[in-house]
């Protein structure tokens, strides 16, 4: 039978559900477990939709060698506490707190599904809800054996979704207002990767969970080693681009993260530091954190913050300062912390550590054996470099990016605008995110992620029974979306016999070269690494209308299959979360994240006009964003 | 590549609609080219896009004929060296080459369950519409108990 759908001429498919999770990862494997037992006997339909497939989506899909959040012996406000530290002061407690006192339960349903949990000697038997004692590898850290940790979770979540209701290898691009209330959002649409169908979905509501923004700067790495970026390569902006673009208020993306790590395999250097206590050097073997760690002690320049535990940035100023000033390369000292280690150990138990030690990566970050092994590095006999990666947009790790979300109800002291009704609402009616999506409230991770999936879930079935009798009305109609979803492929088929070779070609851009010039742009402009983070307002001047440019040249993107069109939807995604990030970081007119970027205008820390949360709305229509300040509240005692 | 498909073990997964590690890549890397025409071999996979390859290792995880290995980034990796796992139901199996020839090997365990018996719901208490709008309970009723002296404003 002839195809009747082809390249250029998709299918459409639309569809009404009443809730539908965008994405794939622990958010979304949260919201799925939670919510299929709020809306038993409910009669409400729910479908969760992923651009990849649910066993290996997201930033758990490789595996993970630590759950990063469990606050177990602790208390939640000293989670809090943890958080409020590592990220200079600017948090919304009431969302930390909320995960903090939810996220122990994420990890005991691991653990039941079947992840291994690394307990303490004595205690190997018994779970975690029965007593046994965690590996802590830091005070918020457990170690666990994590390579199948996505895969486990992701089988429950399956189970109570039920096959029928995932949708997978289909990209969610865009997020439909709704036509009788354009503050309210009503559908989403997108295309299948795998066939040619356009899908369009109207809902009630919906959870907007598709991770953080890599590949946004130049990476240290630009040909076949562009793709080990440290978070996931498909993480592509969606969650804060779709959002952004439907309205939604978003939160501190003046954020970045910019993790310190193995050079060039990115392997996690947590372990090393925590659990194996291994010590940093400089090139000439000092310890230079000793020897120049004071120069956080500037109160003129870094306030209190650089007086107790200095946060996640500041560590990363100390070396940055090193590196710049010829002192390189940073160098961590792993023979030395396994000597000391084996110093008291049997041989069995030495050989035991290696093993550790391997499995660190082996977990998480594969590509870092492969550049061991390469360069003929064992950890016991040579030590390896270090050094600070590209930066990273996201809200669920060391970062607090994100979308400005409603809170919860009961956490005492919080200001009446921080909730304005369900849980983990966007300021969109209907648009709810967790994750990466959630801004002003790092240091989540992976069960925290899961966690806030949960807690998001339960609200949305309580919005969905609330509005139990309203239609959604989608405010553009199909053939507007098909037009603009399917651009690429349209801009392709009509111009691609205009010259011949098929990348060149003056009526339209590839989707890799327009990632290209946006991580061109924004690596020498707005505080990449070839500027060693450093930008001021003038550079941001210069970025902003080069970002205007790759905006319209945007339209011009083509799509020469699916695969492409894949491509050429992230990238645009990408240059929205950009646009965002250097909007946060032109309006804060000082610098709260040394070591993360620096505003050379304003080098200091500035509490007394800037401890507030830097909020901004996009408007589609006129393509400008408007920024304002949001005042901070302290709500747990120092 | 980075992750590369040796063109005598892949089957294209006997002719199945998808290939294991079409349906697996988080990234959409990889592709079966159904009539050789893209690269001279027809009916095996292959990675699309090497340079957009984070070397997660799923694919080559999930392939019933071990059939994709990895060699590491060209640009930043000198050549030789290999990593290679065998993942089965409970563990995987690690076998590490390095480029002067020494080799390690490391088991560690990937579940505790057998594959596939993950039940959500097992043994858990039906949710309670009446706390519905309770932020302080999930539907597991395992909320860390909490010191209220804590806030400010208590």
């Amino acid at each position: 039978m002839a195809e009747q759908f082809e390249f250029g001429k998709p299918e459409i498919i639309e569809e009404e559900v009443d809730i539908l999770i965008i994405g794939g990862g622990m958010a979304a494997c949260g919201a799925a477990f939670e919510i299929m037992r709020w809306t038993e006997g409910t009669g409400l339909k729910v479908k969760l939709v992923d651009k990849a497939a649910l066993d290996r989506s997201g930033a758990v899909a490789q595996g993970l060698s630590a759950i990063n959040t469990y606050v177990g012996e602790n208390d939640p406000s000293e989670y809090v506490r943890y958080v409020r530290n590592d990220l200079m002061g600017i948090i919304r407690e009431d969302l930390v707190y909320d995960v903090g006192r939810h996220v122990d339960d994420s990890v005991h349903n691991f653990e039941e599904w079947g992840l291994p949990i690394w307990k303490q000697p004595g205690d190997e038997d018994k779970t975690l809800v029965q007593g046994g004692k965690p590996v802590r590898s830091g005070r918020w850290q457990i170690m666990i054996n994590g390579e199948s940790y996505k895969w486990i979770v992701a089988e429950a979540a399956k189970k109570a979704l039920g096959m029928e209701n995932i949708q997978e290898r289909v990209f969610i691009v865009r997020m439909v207002t709704d036509k009788n209330d354009p503050s309210r959002v009503a559908g989403a649409a997108g295309f299948s990767v795998r066939d040619h169908k356009l899908h369009i979905y109207k809902f009630k509501c919906c959870l907007l969970v598709c991770g953080g923004a890599v590949n946004v700067f130049r990476p240290r790495s630009v040909g076949e080693g562009a793709g080990r970026a440290w978070y996931p390569v498909w993480n592509a902006g969606s969650t804060y681009a779709m959002a952004a673009e439907c309205g939604a208020a978003m939160t501190m993306m003046e954020n970045r993260f910019v993790p310190a790590r193995f050079k060039d395999g990115y392997g996690p250097v947590g372990a090393w530091f925590l659990l194996f206590k291994a010590q940093v050097m400089n090139g000439a073997g000092e310890d230079y954190n000793k020897i120049n760690g004071h120069i956080i002690k500037d109160e003129k320049r870094f306030g209190k913050y650089g007086q107790g535990v200095p946060g996640t940035c500041l560590r990363n100023h100390i070396m940055l300062q090193e590196m710049k000033e010829g002192r390189g390369p940073i160098i961590m000292d792993t023979p030395g912390a396994m000597a000391r280690l084996a110093e008291k150990m049997t041989p069995k138990e030495v050989k035991h550590l290696e093993a550790e030690a391997w499995e660190d990566f082996l977990d998480m970050t594969i590509s870092q054996c492969g550049m061991w092994a390469g360069e003929n590095i064992e950890p016991d006999k040579q030590p390896s470099e270090i050094m600070p990666t590209e930066p990273y947009l996201l809200g669920s790790h060391a970062g607090c990016a994100g979308i400005w979300v409603s809170g919860p109800t009961d956490i005492p002291g919080t200001p009446k605008e921080w909730s304005w009704g369900y849980n983990r609402m966007t300021t969109v009616k209907g648009l709810f995110t967790a994750g990466d999506g959630v801004g002003a409230s790092g240091h989540k991770f992976s069960s925290g992620s899961h966690a806030e999936g949960r807690i998001a879930a339960k609200a949305m079935v309580k919005f969905a029974l609330d509005n139990k009798d309203w239609k959604p009305e989608l405010g553009r109609s199909v053939a507007d979306l098909v037009e603009e979803i399917y651009r690429p492929v349209k801009t392709f088929l009509e111009h691609k016999d205009y010259t011949t070779a098929i990348d060149i070609n003056p009526h339209y851009i590839t989707p890799k070269m327009l990632q290209f010039r946006l991580q061109k742009i924004m690596d020498e402009y707005c505080a990449g690494v070839s500027t060693w983070y450093q930008t001021n307002a003038k550079m941001l001047e210069i970025c902003e209308k080069k970002l205007e440019m790759i905006k319209e040249d945007s339209l011009k993107m083509r799509a020469k299959d699916l695969h492409e069109l894949l491509r050429a939807w992230e990238n645009y995604h990408r240059i929205i979360a950009a646009e965002c990030h250097m909007k946060h970081i032109q309006f804060r007119e000082e610098t709260r994240y040394p070591g993360y970027y620096y505003r050379m205008d304003h080098n200091y820390i500035d509490d007394e006009n800037w401890k507030c949360f830097v909020n901004s709305q996009y408007d589609r229509e006129s393509k400008k964003w408007k920024l304002w300040k949001e005042p901070y509240k302290q709500l747990i005692k120092d | 590549m980075p992750t590369f498909v040796r063109t005598e073990k892949c089957d294209g997964c006997k002719g199945q609609d998808k290939t294991a590690c079409m349906y697996i890549c988080p990234h959409d890397l990889m592709l079966l080219d159904k009539d050789g025409s893209q690269t001279g071999h027809a009916m095996k996979a292959f990675n699309q896009e090497p340079e957009q390859c984070w070397e997660c290792y799923s694919c080559v995880k999930i392939c019933p004929q071990n059939a994709i290995e990895v060699r590491h980034y060209a640009d930043v990796v000198p050549l030789g060296a290999s990593v290679q796992p065998l993942r089965g139901t409970d563990s995987i199996m690690w076998t590490i080459k390095f480029r002067n020839g020494t080799m390690k090997r490391f088991k560690f365990p990937i579940r505790t369950t057998p594959e596939g018996s993950a039940n959500p719901y097992n043994n858990k208490p039906k949710p309670d519409m009446a706390e519905i709008e309770d932020h302080s309970n999930l539907f597991t009723h395992g909320t860390h108990k909490c010191d209220m002296s804590q806030f400010i404003k208590s």
